[in-house]
């Protein structure tokens, strides 16, 4: 069977993208696995917090930090990277 | 008693999964793979990189739809889920007056967007519309086609015509799982109306309000038939809100790229304020 996707428009750098968050999700599954239950607790923000939902915050807000940075800084978004892992950790940590 | 875990059950979900997927991820994955190349058809594209998004979160005609859409969004909820809750309380709970009113409430869901948006494109006209004409002989200039107010008053109408009535079926939902033991302690507590609303039918309704709250937020906020039928986002740009502004983009102009841009910027901020509004309301529902 000859499946052609030239129609999705793949490229590497959003082929890496989804492969990331891929494994992120396989990852979440996996940490899931070995220790059950989403570890919940109330953090910084005063409402109970799965480990699921702390990765969805910190995805949502690494996705606005990239957008802020392109509208108001310019196209180079290493450090917009490097800030979204800061938040994330910061997400995971206090959360 | 403590639940037995069978991972078996994953297996039973993976039939949604598998319909998520092509309705929903591949098309998501298209979509950004599009927001960063630049195409003229028959397949053929080039890298662009982020200047798409530069272009969209630059533009203040994306700005000006999004404001509309803002707009638009908290009139329609600031009026339908009061209405929505005083018709609910108003309904009969007992007799034939309630499949008579829960037809009613149901007829205008049943009715398709674009008809909807026809009906109300024709009722407004001032020439053979009724509401429209009888308007117009009060002595009130009404053209939605020309002003750009009335173009707002006749969308907004339409809106809380069309959909209220989603607010009033949950809320009734709410307020018939009620049992009448709690009105009868609140009647013999002496409580007035004001306090059994407030303190037996509104915490009662929480969850279906927050229900309402959310499809009616994500469903104002994505509107795109019922304004493109009777108004084509006009007069001028007035009613052109996020959805109908991306349809011109991606279609009118065949800029695929940019319109793909916007769509995940539009995605995004759906997404967040969706999360803000559930956590907001399922967090006071769990301190209440």
């Amino acid at each position: 069977m000859n499946l052609n996707l030239s129609w999705m428009a793949w490229t590497w750098p959003t082929a890496i993208f989804f492969i990331v968050i891929t494994l992120l999700l396989i990852g979440m599954g996996a940490w899931e696995y070995i220790s059950p239950g989403g570890n919940p607790r109330i953090g910084i923000l005063r409402f109970e917090t799965t480990r699921g939902d702390r990765l969805f915050v910190s995805l949502l807000g690494a996705a606005f930090i990239t957008l802020a940075w392109l509208g108001l800084i310019g196209p180079s978004l290493w450090w917009a990277l490097a800030l979204s892992v800061v938040y994330a950790i910061g997400v995971f940590r206090l959360v | 008693m403590d639940k037995t875990w069978n991972n078996k059950a994953w297996f039973m979900v993976l039939p949604v999964l598998v319909l998520v997927a092509f309705s929903a991820v591949i098309p998501l994955m298209t979509v950004v793979n599009y927001s960063l190349q630049d195409t003229f058809g028959s397949n053929v594209f080039f890298w662009a990189g982020t200047e798409w998004f530069q272009q969209v979160l630059g533009s203040p005609r994306f700005w000006n739809a999004m404001g509309r859409n803002l707009i638009f969004s908290f009139i329609i909820l600031a009026i339908e889920v009061p209405l929505g809750i005083l018709i609910a309380l108003n309904m009969p709970r007992r007799g034939w007056g309630v499949p008579v009113c829960l037809v009613l409430m149901a007829l205008p869901l049943l009715i398709p967007w674009n008809v909807v948006g026809t009906i109300w494109q024709v009722f407004g006209r001032t020439d053979i519309g009724l509401l429209g004409y009888y308007v117009d002989r009060a002595g009130i200039d009404y053209n939605y086609v020309r002003d750009p107010y009335d173009a707002w008053v006749t969308v907004i109408l339409m809106d809380v015509w069309h959909w209220t009535s989603l607010v009033v079926l949950l809320s009734y939902a709410g307020l018939v799982s009620i049992p009448d033991a709690f009105y009868q302690a609140a009647k013999i507590d002496g409580a007035s109306r004001w306090a059994v609303f407030r303190y037996i039918q509104l915490p009662k309704m929480n969850r279906v309000l927050l229900i309402a709250i959310l499809l009616r937020f994500m469903d104002s906020f994505m509107i795109y038939t019922e304004p493109f039928v009777v108004t084509g986002g006009g007069p001028g740009n007035s009613t052109t809100f996020l959805s109908i502004d991306l349809v011109k983009l991606a279609l009118g102009e065949f800029n695929l790229g940019q319109a793909a841009a916007m769509s995940l910027v539009y995605f995004l901020i759906i997404l967040l304020l969706s999360w803000i509004f559930y956590t907001v309301m399922t967090n006071r529902e769990a301190g209440n």
